[in-house]
Parts: structure tokens; sequence; C-alpha cells
């Protein structure tokens, strides 16, 4: 599979960055991740959970740490447990009811990220792992890309089946309850599913940076669409322009490539919002 | 003149006021507090219901509760009319407001699709969708409004938009949780007269919650005050605005005036059923 996706960009693209496998990778990475950020990332602007994304990616500090006192190999197991652990913890909480939702997410994130940090920083070796708030893209291996593949289509499959009932349940949630709708349940799946796509894409988009490729794309794409066929592709085109540009800009200046995309995502961002305040 | 029966499996036998909602010995417990207790209900066909109280009174928690929202004791049931138990009814739910993101780009379109079918939104709508969408809107004089944004709408063309949604399929029982700012008069006037209208073709159960009792004096059957965690007062408009402890809850000297009115509007409503 990957042999054949290296000899289609030899022909079709022989250009000077692409010439090394791991730009290869990284392409196919990025044509894999973006997109199905920017999708989830509709209904997480939607939902006002920009700051719960933002949180999860934090959380992933604690993931690793909870691998490497467990003395687990790969903490990849441990981070996704740990994720949707903590992505089940934070609604149940905001479903009791004490305190605003943002109270409740700053609680939590912050727990997350100094419980990791003291982990992760005793006997001062934080250096270590360092590499997970910044990501690495370049690093990404056809083994990870096969994953990346699968969960492209688990992904797609799952937006295709539910969508409709997690729209209701984002619009009103006694409307949805009275369509005979658990929302309840939905709102866990969801919050789920983005606990793991936020797992498998941290080691490679960073800690630091992950929420914005999940809100940046819905975000300038909500400024132009009028409806929600449209607010998709606009995220799904911004997201992937926005990949395909930040991994050849990260190429050229040497920067880290998530960061890159995000930066190119900011500009999208900027345009929309002229267009739109200049149009209304 | 036959009326569409909101019991659509009994459309040969059900007339107007003959199948009902009953709600028996409704209690809802909270955090050890006691919001709702011992209420009691049968919502007949036909009939608009207008729950009122102050704030904090357990209104929104019955409405919760009978949604199946919240946990409750007590058992709420649809009645057919030889009394058969038909389980729980089918509710139509227009919500108070829409707790949601204005910006976002969900046309009133999107939103009924979403309610109806499973084929994903983003993926657009069909024009078999598009047509039941258009007929559902043109009920509530809102065919305009189909590729509209939700939050672009006002106050009064949301609430006509939701009671759309509600309609579809045609609901045993019907809640109107009524906004309690944001619609003009001109707005709600219309509103209700659609809803009226709707009443008398789809021989709806209504329960409306209110806070206009100029409304509720014009368009109730019957009127509820919820208090103290139960209802303390039932029966009709007069009734109900006569009693001490609504006029003590409300001060309503200003109440008796509009019973002439609604006197009148009870009238038509008898004449309505003779015919």
């Amino acid at each position: 599979m990957i042999e054949q996706w290296y000899r289609l960009l030899d022909a079709l693209l022989p250009l000077a960055w692409l010439e090394y496998d791991f730009m290869k990778n990284a392409l196919l990475a990025v044509l894999l991740v973006t997109p199905i950020l920017g999708i989830l990332g509709t209904m997480i602007v939607n939902n006002r959970m920009a700051f719960f994304s933002d949180a999860l990616g934090h959380s992933a500090l604690t993931g690793v740490a909870a691998g490497v006192v467990l003395g687990i190999q790969s903490p990849f197991w441990a981070l996704l447990v740990f994720s949707v652990l903590f992505a089940v913890a934070v609604i149940s909480v905001k479903n009791a009811n004490t305190a605003s939702t943002d109270t409740i997410i700053g609680v939590f994130s912050s727990t997350a990220v100094a419980l990791g940090i003291v982990i992760l920083s005793h006997n001062g070796g934080f250096n270590k792992y360092s590499g997970y708030l910044i990501g690495d893209l370049l690093s990404i291996t056809p083994s990870e890309l096969g994953i990346l593949a699968l969960i492209f289509v688990l992904v797609l499959v799952f937006w295709a089946g539910w969508f409709n009932k997690l729209l209701l349940v984002s619009v009103n949630q006694s409307l949805a309850k009275s369509r005979g709708i658990h929302v309840r349940f939905y709102e866990f799946v969801f919050a789920i599913v983005i606990a793991v796509v936020v797992t498998f894409a941290i080691r490679w988009v960073g800690i630091l940076i992950i929420s914005s490729l999940l809100v940046l794309p819905a975000a300038a794409s909500r400024n132009i669409a009028a409806n929600t066929r449209q607010y998709h592709v606009f995220a799904v085109i911004i997201a992937l322009i926005s990949g395909l540009a930040g991994l050849i800009l990260s190429y050229f200046w040497g920067t880290a490539t998530g960061a890159t995309i995000v930066l190119v995502l900011a500009l999208f961002f900027a345009g929309t919002f002229i267009w739109k305040i200049s149009t209304r | 003149m036959k009326n569409k029966c909101c019991n659509h499996e009994l459309n040969e036998e059900c007339g107007c006021g003959l199948c009902r909602t009953r709600i028996n010995h409704l209690g809802v417990t909270l955090n050890n507090k006691e919001i709702l207790q011992d209420i009691n209900l049968e919502i007949y066909c036909g009939d608009l219901t207008a729950v009122i109280g102050p704030n904090g009174a357990g209104k929104t928690t019955l409405f919760k509760a009978i949604l199946g929202e919240i946990p409750h004791t007590g058992t709420i049931e649809f009645l057919d009319p030889k009394d058969n138990k038909k389980g729980r009814p089918v509710i139509g739910y227009v919500p108070q407001k829409l707790d949601f993101d204005n910006s976002s780009p969900v046309t009133v379109l999107d939103l009924f699709t979403a309610t109806y079918n499973r084929f994903p939104v983003w993926l657009g709508s069909s024009q078999k969708t598009k047509k039941r969408v258009q007929k559902n809107l043109t009920l509530v004089q809102a065919e305009h409004l189909l590729n509209r944004k939700l939050g672009a709408l006002s106050g009064g063309e949301l609430q006509r938009v939701l009671l759309a949604l509600a309609l579809d399929p045609v609901p045993n029982l019907l809640f109107l949780d009524e906004p309690v700012s944001g619609i003009d008069q001109k707005g709600l006037e219309l509103f209700y007269d659609i809803v009226s209208r709707l009443r008398q073709d789809y021989d709806l159960s209504i329960i409306l919650v209110s806070h206009d009792l100029n409304l509720v004096v014009k368009y109730a059957d019957r009127v509820i005050l919820l208090n103290h965690a139960t209802i303390e007062c039932c029966g009709t408009a007069a009734e109900v605005f006569d009693n001490e402890k609504v006029i003590e809850t409300f001060g309503l000297g200003w109440a008796k005036g509009n019973f002439e009115s609604k006197r009148k509007e009870e009238e038509q409503t008898h004449d309505r059923t003779m015919v």
C-alpha cells in the first residue's frame, strides 16, 4: 500500500520536498488527520466545547505519565484509557450541575496537567517527554498511517450514522428528548469519540495545539457557511489546504509542522472573519 | 365535522375530548429536595390547559418529568376512549428558547431534516424531505424561513418554526413553554392564533406554561396554579383567578375585568363543539 503511495507521488508530484519518504508519509498523514479533526470540530464549536477539547489535549500529559509509572513501553494504551476516563469524568461532573462548565473543565484540566508534570519531572527527567508538547508529524511510520486510515474510515461512518441525532442534542436537549433521543448517551459517545481521536493524533500534532486543529477550521468555516452542508465542506477544505501549506512551509522553514499548520489556519480565520464583517 | 385525531391508531372512533393523557401521583425529588409532589392531572383531546405559578414553583420540572428527562415517581399514560392504556404519550415540545450558538450555520431545513431522517444533514436534504418541511412550515405561516439560519430568526419566527417541528408527527400532547422575553406582542398574538387554529384542526391536547395572564384568560380552557411543589388550584380561568391563593400569589385585582371576553370565547368554543 505505502509503496504504491510513494510511486504515485513520484509520478504525479516530482517535487524536491517530496523526495524523502518521511515527507511522503507526513503528507498522507496530513490528508487523513486534518479533515477528520475539521469535521469533528464543527460539532465541537456548535456545542461550545473548544475548552473541553483543549483540556482533553492537556490531560494527555497525565496519560503519558501514567504509562511511565505503570512501566508500559509505548504509552499509547495508557494514554487512550486515560483520555476516555477523563472525558467521561468531565461530562459526568458537568451533568451534576454544581458549577459552570468552564469552571469544571478548568479544574480537571489544570489537575491533569499538574499531575502529569509532577510525575514526569520526577528526578528532573521532563525533557524526555517534551516531544509530546509540540508533536512530530514527520516521525510517523507506515504502520501508524495504517491505523490513521482506519480511524479516518471509522469517524466517517460514525459521522454518517449519528450526526443527525448529535445535531438535535446540540440544538436543544429537551427537544431531542421529546423526540425519543437518549441525550446523555449521545453526549458521552461524542466526548469519547473526541477523546479517542485526540489520543491518536496527539503524538504527531502535539498537546499544545491539538485543539486548534479541531476548533479553527470550523470557526473559519462558520464565518462563510450558510448551512450545515457548507459548514462541513468549507471546514474540510480549509483544514486540507492549511495542512498542506503548513507541511510545505514547515519543511522550508525548518519549523514544527503542527504549529505551522495552525498559523495557516489562523490566517484563514482572519480572512473569513474580515469577509463576514465586510459583507454584513 | 370530523376532526383528525391526535391518536392516529384510532382515527375512526376517537372524537373530540375522548382520548386523554393521565398523570397519576407524579412526584419529583432532586438532591433530597421535593420539587413536585402528588401531581394528578387529566388532559383531554382538544383541551388547552395553562400552568401558571411563581418562579421556582416547579413548572419546568413538571415539563421535564413528563418528557422523561428527569426521574419521577407516579405514572404518565395515554388512554384511548375506552380507557385502554396506550403507554407514554407522543409528545410535541416547543421549548422556551434554544440555548444555542446564534452564529451556528444550522438552517431551519437542517433542523427538520435532522429530526425526520437518518440520512446525514451534512450530505444535504432530499426533495421529499424539503416538500415535507415546506408543508409543515406553511401550517405556521413560516414557509419563507426554510433556508434561514436558526440564529437569524426573530423570537416569534423561531417559536413558530419550533411549533411546526412539534406537529409532525401529530402529538398526543403538545407542550408550549412560553418565552419569557424576545417576542413582541404582535408575534405573540400571531403565535396563539395559529395555536388556536391548529387545536381545532388536529384536536390537540395542549399544556401551556405562561407568564402572561392575559393570554391565559383568552385561550385556556383550564388553568392550573402550581405552587409549593403541587397543584394548589385548578379550574376555569374565572374560578382560578377568583381564588384567594391566586390573588395573593399574583396580586390580581386586574384579571377580573377580562372574564367577559373569556366567556365569549368559551361560548364560541361551545358552538363549535356542537357543530
